[in-house]
Formats: structure tokens, sequence, C-alpha cells
């Protein structure tokens, strides 16, 4: 007689088939029984640490074949929005070598190299069709020039240094500002720049004195001294003073507004002496 | 006693109900030859669907079967487990494949008994209604009223159920509650059935982490599942012809009245072929289903049936017997079957009711001509009773061998009123044997 196994399931047997009937057990059946399958079979085909090499170089070498496919590489970069000086710059800070694969272009980090330059404000790269890389960059207006101990530097509305100059007279376009601190109140040295249309061609530069209150210098050694608040009010009054009374033009070495309930006036050399002749 | 059968049996309904919110139950027959399981899903707003040709008549459109699994029985000898670890194991196969079938496990399942040798008494008892209209407590009283008899201490209740309330002379009522009266009396039908042989039963469906969730017998769901509404209301026998054993159960007024079991069966017919033909078993199984009748003409003298075709008789015997030696062989043990259900149906009053077809259902009921040789035996009408047609039944699973099976699942999806449903008085325990004695009292002073 031939033997015949039990039909019947085993205890063992009988349990799992119920267990995995479970409602709960059916997204395991469902997702959890191929994932552990597919990743069971991966982790046993990279076990060999040959193959897993291989496949990393096969990996790395389809990389290089994509990037130099002619119709992705990239053959030149162009500059937007940049003075043909700070492009210059721009070129030579990144200083990328064409044509180069694109699987080769960090752009996040070539955006900070771009964006650590002064006189960018901010920076967009892009790599564009026909293989050009586009950097987008937002300039710094420069708007004041600050001497420092350092030397001559060029400051944007912000206060912030944009370029370095050799002399005074390669930007006479900008105001001048000195001292230590001024590149922090730039704004206000701005708005006293600004009131001081009518005397402009009298002015020399905005002294910061003590990084708290301006000093306006004009020719002839004459000297505005602000206070420390409200210093646009004054010099707006010192200004009409001077439209209507010829303040300036006369022979007054220090206007110290510094108290504008007692502002007091140093006479020059030669008001003094006729002062004592009179 | 009553407390102990009171909490078994509350605690399968209350499996029962956890079964209906989950929605899913199995019912389970455990029967000589065969275990069916079918896995049911009941769901009480589903349509009545019209195209399959089931009605809503009996109510089965309350549940749909989603799996379904016959296998071979093991270790059941007329009706009753006698090695429990095979039938769990045959158990444990049909579950699994019905759970496979239906991508769905279950954790409740009723079961059905044939075994046990099934004894039926009635039960009558009355009270005086507390207020002028019947309550719910009134029938609760009522039927703990009912005075059991000492059915014997190896024996368990398997049902018991109220058939009939009277109400002040007027009889006949099935449900009391809100009508107005002063004297409330019932019938109610008990069955009980050996301790051993429903415990083997109920261990061997726990060994397979499932619950309970109701026990019934197996005569008595054929006849839910068998017998139509008219024969029911009106008196009919269903004689379910098992393997092991006959199942007999009465059905008067929609009620089951009696039920009895004669320990003959299919089984029997093949072990006469197996010893008349010195075949094997299975062969004679294969012989019997093939070839059986009861009825023999003179065609059956020239049909030959070869026997002898299993693969491992080498000696190139080759054996034919006529058909006419088969219903030879047959035919005096079905009459037996038949005669013995005959003595049974006369002990219970049979002919009494006003009408007497006899329903013929069960795996042993296939036999052409049994019909015929019944109407002799038992009466003029008999007839082969089908199972229902119930909703999602594999066409396998629709022929008479299954009809306890579909009629378990038809009785789990309507249960039929128990005496157990009703809560147990708080004063029953201690009023009873007071009452006891004072009537005592009276008798003998």
């Amino acid at each position: 007689m031939r033997t015949m196994k039990d039909p019947a399931p085993s205890r063992l047997e009988y349990r799992m088939k119920r267990l995995m009937l479970r409602p709960s057990m059916r997204p395991f059946r469902r997702y959890g029984m191929p994932v552990i399958a597919l990743a069971t079979l991966a982790g046993l085909w990279a076990f060999d640490e040959g193959r897993r090499e291989g496949a990393l170089a096969f990996v790395a070498e389809l990389r290089n074949e994509i990037g130099e496919r002619p119709e992705l590489v990239v053959r030149m970069m162009t500059v937007e929005g940049a003075s043909p000086a700070l492009a210059a710059s721009i070129r030579e800070a990144l200083s990328i070598e064409f044509p180069v694969s694109p699987f080769n272009l960090r752009l996040a980090e070539l955006r900070e190299k771009v964006e650590t330059l002064d006189a960018v404000a901010h920076a967009s790269l892009q790599v564009r069709s026909k293989g050009v890389l586009v950097v987008a960059v937002d300039e710094r207006v420069p708007v004041a020039v600050w001497r420092s101990g350092g030397g001559l530097e060029l400051l944007d509305k912000t206060g912030y240094r944009v370029a370095t100059v050799p002399s005074r007279v390669s930007r006479p376009d900008l105001p001048l500002v000195a001292g230590l601190g001024a590149d922090a109140a730039i704004p206000e040295a701005l708005q006293l720049y600004g009131v001081a249309r009518p005397i402009r061609d009298r002015l020399r530069g905005f002294i910061r004195v003590g990084e708290r209150r301006w000093d306006v210098v004009l020719d002839r050694g004459q000297t505005i001294k602000l206070p420390e608040m409200q210093a646009v009010t004054a010099f707006e009054k010192v200004v009409e003073l001077d439209v209507a009374q010829d303040l300036l033009e006369r022979d007054i070495s220090v206007v110290d507004f510094r108290n504008s309930q007692r502002p007091v006036l140093r006479l020059g050399q030669t008001a003094i002496g006729t002062f004592h002749d009179g | 006693m009553m407390g102990d059968l009171y909490r078994n049996q509350r605690a399968m309904r209350a499996m029962r109900q956890t079964a209906m919110q989950k929605g899913v139950i199995a019912v389970l027959d455990v029967g000589t030859s065969k275990i069916t399981c079918l896995i049911l899903v009941l769901d009480e707003n589903m349509e009545a669907a019209s195209d399959e040709g089931i009605g809503n008549l009996a109510g089965q459109e309350k549940f749909r079967v989603i799996g379904a699994a016959t296998t071979r029985s093991r270790g059941v000898e007329f009706g009753e487990t006698t090695v429990l670890r095979e039938t769990e194991r045959a158990i444990r196969t049909v579950v699994q494949a019905a759970q496979k079938m239906a991508q769905c496990r279950v954790d409740h399942v009723m079961a059905c008994a044939s075994g046990g040798r099934p004894r039926s008494y009635g039960l009558a008892g009355q009270v005086h209604v507390e207020r002028e209209v019947v309550t719910e407590s009134d029938v609760a009283h009522v039927l703990a009223s009912c005075d059991i008899p000492d059915y014997g201490a190896d024996r368990e209740i398997l049902h018991a159920q109220p058939v009939n309330f009277v109400l002040d002379h007027r009889s006949g009522l099935t449900d009391p509650r809100n009508q107005i009266g002063q004297r409330l009396a019932c019938d109610m039908h008990m069955l009980t059935a050996e301790r051993a042989a429903i415990g083997n039963l109920v261990h061997c469906v726990r060994r397979c982490d499932l619950e309970l969730a109701g026990l019934a017998m197996s005569s008595y769901v054929s006849g839910i599942s068998a017998l139509v509404e008219d024969e029911q209301e009106l008196g009919a026998a269903c004689i379910d012809m098992g393997g092991g054993t006959t199942g007999i159960s009465i059905f008067l007024k929609r009620h089951m009245i009696y039920a009895d079991a004669v320990r003959l069966g299919g089984e029997h017919v093949t072990h006469d072929i197996a010893m008349g033909f010195k075949v094997p078993t299975n062969v004679a199984e294969r012989i019997k289903t093939f070839h059986g009748g009861v009825v023999a003409t003179g065609m059956d003298d020239r049909d030959m049936i070869e026997i002898d075709r299993e693969p491992d008789n080498w000696d190139g015997e080759r054996r034919a017997v006529s058909r006419a030696e088969l219903i030879g062989i047959m035919r005096p043990r079905v009459e037996e079957i038949l005669e013995a259900v005959r003595e049974r149906l006369d002990a219970a009053g049979f002919e009494h009711l006003p009408s007497r077809q006899i329903v013929l259902t069960g795996g042993a009921s296939q036999v052409p001509g049994i019909d015929s040789l019944a109407a002799r035996i038992l009466g003029q009408q008999v007839r082969i009773g089908h199972p229902l047609r119930v909703r999602g039944l594999p066409q396998a699973v629709t022929g008479t061998a299954f009809s306890s099976a579909v009629g378990l699942s038809l009785l789990a999806a309507h249960p039929q009123d128990e005496c157990w449903d009703f809560e147990l008085p708080y004063d029953f325990k201690a009023a009873r044997p007071l009452k006891r004695a004072v009537k005592w009292f009276r008798a003998n002073w």
C-alpha cells in the first residue's frame, strides 16, 4: 500500500495560515513580504565585494558617458546683470574649464562661491540649453567712499563693502565718509548728503565721531558738528541759515550744533582779528 | 444543573453576538463520513437577490456563503468523536480549506453533531401573570417553571425550545408578550445528548483555536433546510440519512417537537457490500455510489459491474458481479434502517400529526429508488428533500448530503429562541424548592 502524507495541516501550519489571514496582516502581505524578498535578494547578490565594486564602476562609467554627450555638455558661461569688471572677477572666482559635464557642476557650491564676492548681493546659476551656464547676479551699487585705516573702500546703501578703490579721484561722484563705524551709519550719511545739496560744491565729506555722531567737513577747514539725535534736522537748519544769511560764507571755522538748544559758532582767525580790531 | 446550562449556552449566545458584529461566522457539520465547513458573511442589510432563484421566504437573504470545504471525516463513529486527535486534524483541514476559499479568517463557529443518542422530552409549565399583560419576565418565569425531568447525569441539554404558549385557554401562541391574560402556560421541547459526545466535539473545536458560538443537533438543522415551510407548519418528519447515524426530527407549527436518531447509516451499507463481495471498503463505497440501488429489475441481472479495479491487484483476477446482486445486498440494510426509523416514528406518535409528510435527506438518501422503498415502509407521502438554496453556495455543496450544513447556516442567521435566551428569574433558585415542599405537603397531608 502506498503511504500517503497526512492531508491535514499541522497545528503550526494551521496557526500560521490563520495568522496570515488576519486583517491587520494584509498590508504586510501586500507590501512587506515583497519588499523583504527583494531586499534579501539584493543583499545576497551584493554579499560579494567584487560584484559590489563592479556595480559601482558600471554606474560611474554610465554617468560619465551620459555627461559627455554633446547634448548635455556645458561649453560656455555667461554672466548677467554684472559690470564687465565684476563679470571678469566672477569668471576668475569660478575658474571652470570648459567643456565640462553637467554632473560635475555643483551649482549650489558655485553659487556660494559667487556670493562670497563683495560686489555680489545675490546670484543664481542655471544650466540652460545649448550647454550654457548662466550666472545671473544682482550687483551691489556703491553709494559712498569710505576712508578707513586700510584705504579707500566703496560702500553700498546698507554699508556693505563693495570694492576697494585706489584713490578718491576714481569715484568723485560719491560722497566721502570717514571715521570708525561710518559704514554702519551709511543711510544717515546719505540723508545728510541729500540735505547738503545747496552746499555740495563746498562739501569735503562726513566724519563719524566716536561711532555716534557726524561732523560735516567743508573746504577752507570749516566743520559742522551735528548732534547724535536728529542730525538731519540740525543739518537742515544750518543749510537754511547758509542759504538765507550766507552763514558758511563768513569766516567761521566751526558751527557747533551738538546741542541744538544752544548752537555755538567758532570764528576763524581773520574774523577774530577783525572782531578785536573793530 | 439548570444554572450551569444557562451559563454555557448563554456564553455561546454571547459568542454568536460577537460573530454577528464581526460579520463572519463558520458552520461546521461533523458527520461520520464527512466534515463540512461553510463560512458565512452575515449582513442584515443585504438586498434580496431574485436573479439566483433565491427568495426571502425563509430568511436566507441575510447571509452569503463565501467559503465552503468538505473533507473525509476521521475518528468519528456513529456521529460521535472517538479519536479526538484525528477529528481535530480533519476539522483543521476543512477549516483551513474554507478559509482559503473565503480569503478570510474565522474565529467563531457553530457546530452540529449527529450522534450522542439524542433523547427528546416534552415539558410543560404554567404561571400566573403578574400584571395584566404578559411581560418578558413572565415568559422567563413560565419557561423556568417547566418541570425538568431527571435526564441523567451524563447527558447535556442541547436544545430547549418553547414550542407553544397557552394564555387562558387560547393555545397556539408563538409570542404571548403584551397580550392580556391571567394564566400563562407553555410547552417546551427539550433535547438532550450524551455529555461525552458533545464534550469531545467541543474539545476538538477548541483545539483548532475556534470559539464555539452554538451547538445544534444535526437532524434538527437538516429539517430546517430540507423541509419547506408548509411541511414545517403542518407536520413533517425529516429523515437525515447520514453515514453512521440516521437522524429523525419531527416538525409541527414551525417548531421541532421530537428528535431521535438511529445508529445505522450509509457506512453500514458499504460494509455489507465490502463483506459480501470481499472487496476493500473504498471499492465498496465506489460501487455503492456508482451502481447502487434498492429496486431490482430484470435488466439488473444482465448489468455486470467490474470490481477489483484497484491498482494493487496484481494477480490479474477480474471479477464482475451483477447489479441485482449488489441490490440484493443493499436493500435489506436500507430496509432495516427505514424500519428502525419507522419504529421511532411510531413511538413518537407520528401518525397523529395532521400531515404525515416524510422528507428523506442526507447522503444515504441518494440511493436510486429509496423513495419508493421508503413509501412502502414509512407511509405514502415521501419525497427526497434537497437543502434550501442559499446565496453563494457552490454547486458541489447543494446536494442532499449537505442539508445539515445549510440548515446550520440558516440557524446561524436566524437563531431559534431557546429558553436560555430569556433571563433566568431572580427568585428561581429560592422559590422552586419551597414550592415543591408546599406541593408535597398538600399532596401528602
